[in-house]
């Protein structure tokens, strides 16, 4: 038996946390540069606020109706997050954690029964942290993903829905109420397409042939076809695989229009990702850079390019890595442009023992360069991120994200713990 | 299971890994460190201090609602407090609570069907609960610190 637990308006629930004061209102997280809509509180869902819904173009409703915004908070929501993985780690010797809100559990030779079980977890994870999360136990991954989405959705379940436990005839009304699209791993086009071929609900695709299905889609949807059917086609994967790439890139706050600027942006970004590449032990082969403009505004010169190169030997220094990637962008760039957005990409990773030396490369001292590294990653850590950086990190960081709503940092900066009269 | 820092240790707490020995990094070969058998973790405030790391956070007192000469614990305005949410709050116990949407450190009544907040400072009156208002206790209180200097 495979449970799937999910944070109910994950973001939404971590700010209420530390402001209890939001509790029952509407509220809604906005992305990156406060752009779009990302999480909502059902009360927010109940005014009709759309996923991803432009902000400036609700501001108006939101005074109205007085929902709440805030700008989303990532370090409260990953140290949120830990907490979360770390306390479900406990219920079950295997678990997948599957996304920063949810996780797989695996209930498999648990000798409580699987609803106090679900139960339980509910109990000590709201305790514990405050986020309230919905449990769905099924035999499949793909039904425990549907059985935690009737849990969420129907009252009545009190947030766990045991598949097993439905008879029959109610696991096929439930199935038979949502559109394919629902399913896990069914996306937009696949379920288009069903569509005009007559599979319409999730009920539909159960009782779909899965040979054909597999002829006409591919053996990825065949297995959902299984999965629906409680037979067990997805396995839990227990370690998430390293990252074959490393992707850092931003929206600016406002445009930009300098080499100098666009390449402070471009070393935040290196210093971030070589960051992340130091953490999973790998090195890199290769790096990318692009940069370019806003393409929503049309009427403005269009300019967008992009560089891969390959790096004459694989590096997780920062100082190295950061020079290749201003000698991309001097190469890279144009005047005159209002750029909107740039990023960097580490490519061609590889463990950090599996690396040759070169021959005929006169390098840094490698050893130095490592402990100048370890000793940048650790300043950062304690003192925050960017507090140690590379010069041409410069210092103005005019074109940094908008945040305008953003709340304290209450769980990972000392300044900014809650206070309690 | 609830402990007090009493009086106050003047030390800084951080979130942070166990300091774990690190054997032979600094000895040039061929000297080993006469110590190295004995090398033990160094004493960390969160071995004694954090029993439930996942359900650990820091909250700043604010204000002389806790101060007393006469009570038996004083929470001086600044001090850090260490609440632990995993622990269920029972009769005197020191809580953080929400009134009102706010957080308040209190010590907390609870005997039959009285409840109240109490204030060790006795110019802060006990905020006694009616029937309609709810309670909401957020973590308890298991230590807190404060710098004297």
């Amino acid at each position: 038996m495979i449970a799937l637990v999910d944070v109910n308006n994950f973001y939404v629930s971590c700010q209420r946390v530390f402001e209890p004061r939001l509790m029952g209102k509407p509220v809604v997280v906005l992305s990156n540069n406060d752009g779009c809509v990302v999480a909502r509180s059902s009360e927010a869902k109940a005014l009709g606020i759309k996923m991803a819904a432009p902000w400036h173009q609700l501001r108006d409703f939101a005074q109205q109706e007085g929902i709440i915004a805030r700008s989303s908070n990532y370090a409260l929501y990953a140290d949120m997050s830990h907490r979360v993985m770390t306390i479900l780690s406990r219920f079950s010797p295997n678990q997948e954690i599957y996304s920063i809100d949810e996780c797989f559990l695996s209930f498999d030779g648990l000798l409580q029964d699987h609803t106090e079980l679900a139960q339980d977890i509910r109990r000590t994870v709201l305790q514990w942290t405050g986020l309230p999360v919905c449990v769905g136990i099924a035999p499949t991954k793909t039904l425990a993903k549907f059985a935690n989405h009737i849990a969420k959705k129907q009252a009545p379940f009190n947030g766990v829905c045991a598949w097993q436990q439905l008879n029959p005839n109610q696991q096929y009304a439930q199935m038979q109420a949502l559109p394919v699209g629902d399913v896990w791993g069914i996306g937009r086009r696949i379920s288009e397409r069903m569509a005009q071929e007559g599979i319409h609900t999730i009920a539909d695709l159960r009782t779909s042939n899965a040979d054909q299905i597999r002829q006409r889609y591919s053996i990825v949807v065949q297995r959902t076809v299984h999965e629906l059917r409680g037979i067990p086609s997805i396995e839990l994967e227990e370690s998430t695989p390293d990252k074959q790439q490393i992707l850092c890139s931003r929206s600016f706050g406002q445009a930009i229009y300098t080499e100098q600027e666009l390449g402070e942006a471009i070393s935040t970004y290196i210093a971030r990702a070589a960051e992340k590449l130091r953490q999973q032990g790998s090195l890199a082969g290769s790096l990318a850079v692009f940069i370019r403009t806003n393409p929503f505004r049309p009427k403005e010169p269009q300019y967008s390019q992009h560089i891969l190169v390959p790096l004459t030997q694989a590096s997780d220094d920062t100082l190295l890595l950061t020079r290749a990637a201003l000698w991309v962008l001097k190469r890279i760039y144009r005047t005159g442009f209002a750029y909107a957005k740039a990023g960097v990409m580490l490519c061609d990773l590889q463990p950090r023992t599996a690396v040759q030396g070169h021959l005929f490369l006169q390098t840094a001292d490698p050893i130095k360069r490592a402990a100048l590294n370890k000793v940048m990653d650790d300043i950062n850590r304690q003192w925050g991120r960017g507090s140690i950086r590379v010069a041409s990190a410069g210092f103005n960081h005019g074109w940094k994200m908008r945040q305008n709503r953003v709340s304290p940092f209450w769980t990972t900066r000392w300044p900014d713990i809650p206070i309690a009269k | 299971m609830s402990l007090h820092l009493h009086p106050p240790i003047p030390a800084a707490l951080e979130a942070k890994a166990l300091y774990l020995p690190v054997m032979g990094v600094s000895i040039s070969a061929g000297f080993p460190s006469p110590a190295e058998d004995w090398a033990e973790e160094r004493v960390d405030l969160n071995q004694r201090y954090v029993q439930h790391p996942e359900a650990t956070f820091y909250f700043t007192v604010a204000g002389d609602s806790m101060v007393s000469s006469l009570a038996e614990h004083s929470i001086p305005d600044g001090a850090t407090l260490i609440v632990d949410r995993a622990l269920s709050a029972k009769h005197d116990d020191i809580v953080v609570a929400v009134i009102d949407g706010d957080f308040t450190v209190k010590r907390l009544y609870c005997r039959g069907a009285r409840l109240a907040l109490i204030a060790e400072n006795p110019a802060y009156p006990p905020i006694v609960l009616g029937d309609e208002q709810e309670l909401s206790i957020w973590g308890v209180v298991t230590a807190w610190i404060a710098r004297p200097r």
